[in-house]
């Protein structure tokens, strides 16, 4: 598919410890501008799988200036099936093309029995969701020949089957396959609402020693009422806002555990002109410089 | 016997039936109405994909029914595979046997052109024929190659005018279509797709191209096709289009 297409120059081996943003095409212009204090972009793997054209043509030109995280969607880690090969080989081509400085992918599941779901779906936590996650790691990294970071997701609901807490569940995943870990801070704080646990005891259980990068997003408030006797609204993981207050705390507060980490702002619903986004980097810049203060 | 996923999927498609035995709401409480947040996220991020992707067929039957209509066709054709930006290939038919919708025939082919516009754009990239080489040739030599088109090229064949009912519909002050049935020729000159209708034969001249054909047999082909056909007419559009990719000469006679 990509073989005949031109390969980027330049290929950065690391994602930097300072701010991306998840890439939108309307602000390819500004990025190449003057994208400060942008350091690294994050594309939707799935958004680049065709053959050619615009897409594959405007990240080669981004991937010779920034440092490119490459954030799967859709290979249903999670899934009770084998991975899709023909998903895998597509990943993988991606990757061996634009040779990015990181690849991330989802604690869910997304595909079963051939349909695709579009939606991060969620895994009850034992032993056999563990030994099935940790079976298709394997095989990504080895497609891919280098480790990837798996990313927690944001629940809305439990399995009474589950036997680990989703930190100790993760902890293991990357001890057994050797992969790096993606801690989404508003994945936690929407789960801590909506399961009735706390965010910051979820933070200081986590390994942190694995994080290999930082997620901020916005999320929303459930339009619907949820059955009664729910003590507070849902909060959606909706990417289409600023990052709630609540969440920059809680980044705070992560940032005190990990020190500073490659720390990405996604919005990607009702996606803001790039002075707005920018902003938001701009505080996210911010609070990795006051992380690297010694206390 | 149904594994947890295959419940939990056939569930998130069919609201009518009950959320799966097992979940709850964290606290040791029931799981309410959170089954209905993946419920909604996979309906309504489908339905937004096919929005972008099928403007055109929105407009023809309005947004309200376009919603309706599309949390049908996502229930029975959902996404065999993880590239949202090209899902609906199977739209088209589904459209075809719709019986809600039989009184617009034309519909189904502009949802295939529509389709056509969306592969054609993500379609891989070709190296463009420099047109000098064919005016260079002797007519003969020219009749006796073959010519490889461009991966972006997108042939769509239709009994209506369906290149002026999606201008109409797409297009500031595009004309109100016509009645004569228009073939459509869509080329990626650079990064975005471009539509022309092909003249009488036209079509017929390029998908026997595309099957391998001389030009010369292709040429013929479109001729008892329609009498009419047009060759300079076609190659324009081609070649304006990067739409040929490399000529292969044909045997010496």
């Amino acid at each position: 598919m990509l073989d005949d297409l031109k390969r980027p120059n330049i290929s950065y081996s690391a994602l930097p410890n300072g701010v991306g943003v998840g890439y939108k095409a309307q602000h390819f212009t500004d990025l190449m501008q003057d994208a400060a204090p942008v350091e690294w972009l994050e594309i939707h793997a799935e958004n680049y799988m065709g053959g050619g054209g615009r897409p594959l043509a405007q990240l080669r030109h981004l991937s010779e200036r920034f440092a490119i995280s490459v954030h799967g969607v859709g290979l249903s880690i999670g899934g009770e099936g084998a991975l899709d090969a023909d998903h895998l080989a597509r990943l993988s081509h991606l990757v061996g093309w634009l040779n990015p400085a990181s690849l991330s992918e989802h604690l869910a599941w997304s595909t079963h029995e051939g349909a695709y779901l579009n939606d991060l779906l969620p895994l009850p936590y034992t032993a056999d969701t563990l030994s099935r996650v940790c079976d298709h790691i394997d095989q990504l990294q080895e497609a891919i020949a280098r480790p990837m970071l798996l990313e927690n997701p944001s629940s809305y609901l439990s399995f009474d089957a589950s036997t680990m807490a989703e930190t100790e569940f993760l902890g293991e995943v990357a001890a057994r396959t050797g992969c790096g870990l993606l801690l989404d801070v508003n994945n936690v704080f929407i789960s801590a609402n909506n399961l009735g646990m706390d965010a910051r005891a979820y933070i200081d259980a986590f390994p942190v020693q694995h994080i290999g990068e930082l997620h901020l997003g916005g999320h929303d408030e459930d339009e619907t009422q949820v059955g009664a006797p729910d003590p507070a609204p849902l909060l959606i993981d909706s990417h289409g806002r600023e990052v709630a207050n609540p969440v920059w705390d809680l980044l705070a507060h992560t940032l005190d555990r990990s020190g500073p980490r490659p720390l990405l702002i996604e919005w990607d619903a009702d996606v803001p002109d790039w002075p707005v986004l920018r902003g938001e980097a701009v505080r996210a810049a911010a609070a990795l410089a006051t992380s690297r203060v010694p206390a | 016997m149904s594994t947890p996923q295959s419940q939990f999927r056939t569930a998130l498609l069919d609201p009518a039936l009950p959320v799966p035995d097992g979940l709850g709401d964290g606290r040791g409480g029931p799981v309410g109405r959170r089954f209905d947040v993946y419920r909604n996220n996979v309906v309504s991020s489908l339905i937004d994909a096919l929005e972008v992707g099928f403007p055109a067929v929105q407009k023809l039957i309005g947004p309200v029914n376009f919603r309706a209509i599309m949390a049908v066709f996502l229930r029975q054709h959902p996404p065999q595979a993880p590239m949202i930006a090209v899902y609906g290939a199977a739209l088209p038919g589904f459209l075809s046997g719709f019986a809600p919708l039989a009184h617009l025939g034309y519909l189904p082919d502009v949802a295939r052109l529509e389709q056509a516009l969306r592969e054609s754009y993500h379609a891989k990239d070709s190296e463009a024929l420099d047109p000098a080489i064919l005016q260079d040739m002797a007519p003969a030599d020219l009749m006796a190659a073959r010519i490889t088109l461009a991966p972006a090229l997108r042939l769509i064949r239709s009994p209506w005018p369906v290149h002026g009912i999606w201008a109409y519909n797409m297009e500031d002050g595009a004309p109100q279509p016509g009645a004569a049935p228009e073939d459509v020729v869509i080329t990626r000159p650079a990064f975005n797709p471009d539509m022309a209708v092909a003249g009488p034969g036209g079509a017929t001249f390029v998908a026997a191209l595309a099957g391998g054909q001389t030009i010369g047999a292709a040429y013929d082909t479109a001729l008892t096709d329609a009498p009419q056909f047009d060759l300079s007419a076609i190659l324009g559009i081609l070649i304006s289009g990067s739409a040929l990719h490399r000529l292969i000469p044909g045997d010496p006679e």
